[in-house]
């Protein structure tokens, strides 16, 4: 025991609630096999904790003690509910008698990873595997989560509740996968982190562009599953966010604009978030066994290397596309590729690409298409059909920063025309 | 979170059931409203009387008129109000759903307003002051 004032316990429970509550939630659910039931003990562990901790002084190990008083405070309340329903003996019985390694500090990690599976598994609908793993691992209020996805609480708890129910009905397991397995089920996990990020880094719709706290939480997210799960694409896709986020103060003026990549002030990058973000992209490139969140983490750090737009390295970056379009290939990687080209060949080899691309049928509906076609048009100087191609792309944008954008540069436009 | 729990009753069917077995109902709900108590999720609660000894307020042309009965006539009536503490929506709705009341009937969750509270304790603090 370590002798602590009785008037700081308040605060270190506190505190030890802030760091420690979802570990010990997730131990808890692994003992229990019941996320209700699991919540319950644990906040019944730290009112205990407040109370005897005082009196006896703050464990050498609060974790492990709260995992225990919460185990012990789950049985307990199930004998006593057993006269309700008396399958809750049984229960009672199993947990009680069953000999887990409560402390093992390995096991306890694991547990988290557990939640994870669990949370991303692909039995759950994936617009419910997001707002799952934010609370249940990431521990944040059914209200934050609603609020960050611009949606009511009672719409997001009703998606909760489902996640739940799916889980407790389709019996899904608390457990990390087989090997066999892990690959794809890695890639559900890791999509839905990098969606939970994107929403906070280009929310889908709303008068702001960023929602830090969202992104704060998908980088949290990837750093623990590397600590538990040292994949290079875990790597990749954590070198991407933080590449990402070292732009987050350079990307919107004051005004909450948006500021293109080729505009931003490069000193404003953080340049402590581009260094570890380049040191994961190193380490899982030299894995050899890397995919797209490594490529794309890789293409942003070119970027970060250079001094400014016209000094990038813009071959690399489309040897970099290549790459990407055979291990993901998607419409929007060939739009990015075509725009690096530009960079390299001039506007029009850029422009042939992108129209080939919407004569196609593809990215049609995409505002980033038609004002990537416009920026073309506008640098070889066919300055009329660059303004019909950002009044197309105004009509498909949805958030308030980026239709700004479009009507600056439509603005721009006219006004050159007109000189 | 502090949020108010509703729970409606279809009073009709609560009052033909034999008065043993009400006892035996009533029992169940005190003795969940102990277990909410034991983690500290129970704040407080009051129980109604029957909506037919309610009488219900109305301004209209200037003047407040009087009526019999609730405000809305329903099959299920309000029968009773808990004050719930919990970390969010979802934790309070787990923590309802196992409440024993729900088998008698619905139970609507809302979330305290807590500024509008927050005012009024204020109020409170200034008059008692």
């Amino acid at each position: 025991m370590t002798d602590t004032s009785a008037e700081s316990v308040p605060d270190l429970v506190d505190s030890i609630y802030r760091t420690e509550s979802r570990r010990v939630f997730a131990t808890l659910v692994r003992l229990l096999g019941d996320f209700d039931l699991a919540e319950e003990s644990l906040s019944d562990a730290f009112a205990a904790a407040l109370q005897q901790w005082p009196r006896e002084g703050v464990p050498d190990n609060p974790r492990a003690w709260l995992v225990s008083a919460g185990r012990f405070k789950a049985i307990d309340a199930m004998r006593r509910r057993a006269r309700f329903d008396a399958s809750l003996e049984t229960l009672a019985q199993r947990i009680d008698t069953s000999e887990n390694e409560l402390t093992n500090e390995e096991q306890v990690a694991d547990d988290r990873l557990r939640l994870i599976f669990t949370c991303c598994h692909p039995a759950i609908d994936p617009k419910i595997q997001v707002p799952l793993t934010l609370r249940e691992v990431c521990g944040l209020t059914t209200e934050e989560i609603a609020s960050a996805f611009l949606t009511s609480p009672p719409t997001m708890a009703q998606r909760i509740v489902r996640g739940k129910a799916k889980i407790r009905d389709a019996k899904i397991p608390f457990a990390i996968p087989s090997l066999a397995d892990l690959p794809e089920r890695i890639e559900a996990v890791l999509s839905v982190i990098y969606l939970v990020f994107n929403e906070g880094y280009s929310a889908s719709a709303g008068a702001e562009v960023t929602r830090t706290d969202l992104s704060d939480e998908a980088i949290r997210l990837a750093r623990l599953l590397l600590q538990l799960l040292p994949d290079p694409e875990v790597m990749g896709l954590l070198a991407l966010m933080l590449l990402h986020s070292s732009r987050r103060t350079a990307r919107l003026s004051p005004e909450g604009d948006i500021i293109l990549l080729e505009d931003q002030d490069r000193e404003l990058w953080d340049r402590d978030l581009i260094a570890e973000g380049k040191s994961l992209v190193q380490s899982s490139l030299s894995s050899g066994h890397f995919g797209e969140y490594t490529i794309q983490a890789a293409i942003s750090a070119v970027h970060a290397d250079a001094a400014n737009a016209a000094e990038t390295d813009w071959q690399q970056i489309v040897a970099h596309y290549d790459l990407l379009l055979r291990a993901a290939p998607s419409p929007v990687v060939e739009l990015n590729r075509a725009v690096a080209i530009a960079m390299c060949d001039g506007p029009e080899a850029g422009l042939a690409l992108i129209e080939a691309i919407l004569q196609r049928g593809d990215l049609t509906e995409y505002y980033l298409a038609y004002s990537a076609q416009g920026e073309l048009l506008r640098r070889m100087g066919r300055l009329a059909e660059a303004q019909s191609s950002f009044n197309h792309s105004l009509t498909l944008a949805k958030q308030e920063p980026e239709r700004r954008f479009l009507s600056k540069k439509i603005a721009m436009l006219k006004e050159t025309a007109d000189q | 979170m502090k949020f108010v729990c509703m729970g409606f009753i279809e009073e009709s069917k609560w009052e033909s059931v034999p008065e043993e077995e009400g006892q035996r109902l009533m029992n169940e709900c005190f003795d969940y409203d102990d277990e909410l108590r034991r983690g500290g999720h129970f704040l407080g609660g009051e129980a109604l009387k029957s909506a037919r000894e309610a009488v219900t307020l109305r301004f209209t042309n200037g003047n407040v008129a009087v009526t019999d009965g609730p405000y809305a006539e329903t099959k299920e009536m309000l029968g009773g109000i808990l004050l719930l503490e919990a970390r969010d929506l979802n934790h309070a709705i787990s923590l309802m759903s196992k409440h024993p009341g729900v088998k008698m009937g619905p139970f609507e969750i809302r979330p305290a307003d807590e500024q509008v509270n927050a005012l009024v304790a204020e109020r409170d603090a200034a008059f008692k002051g």
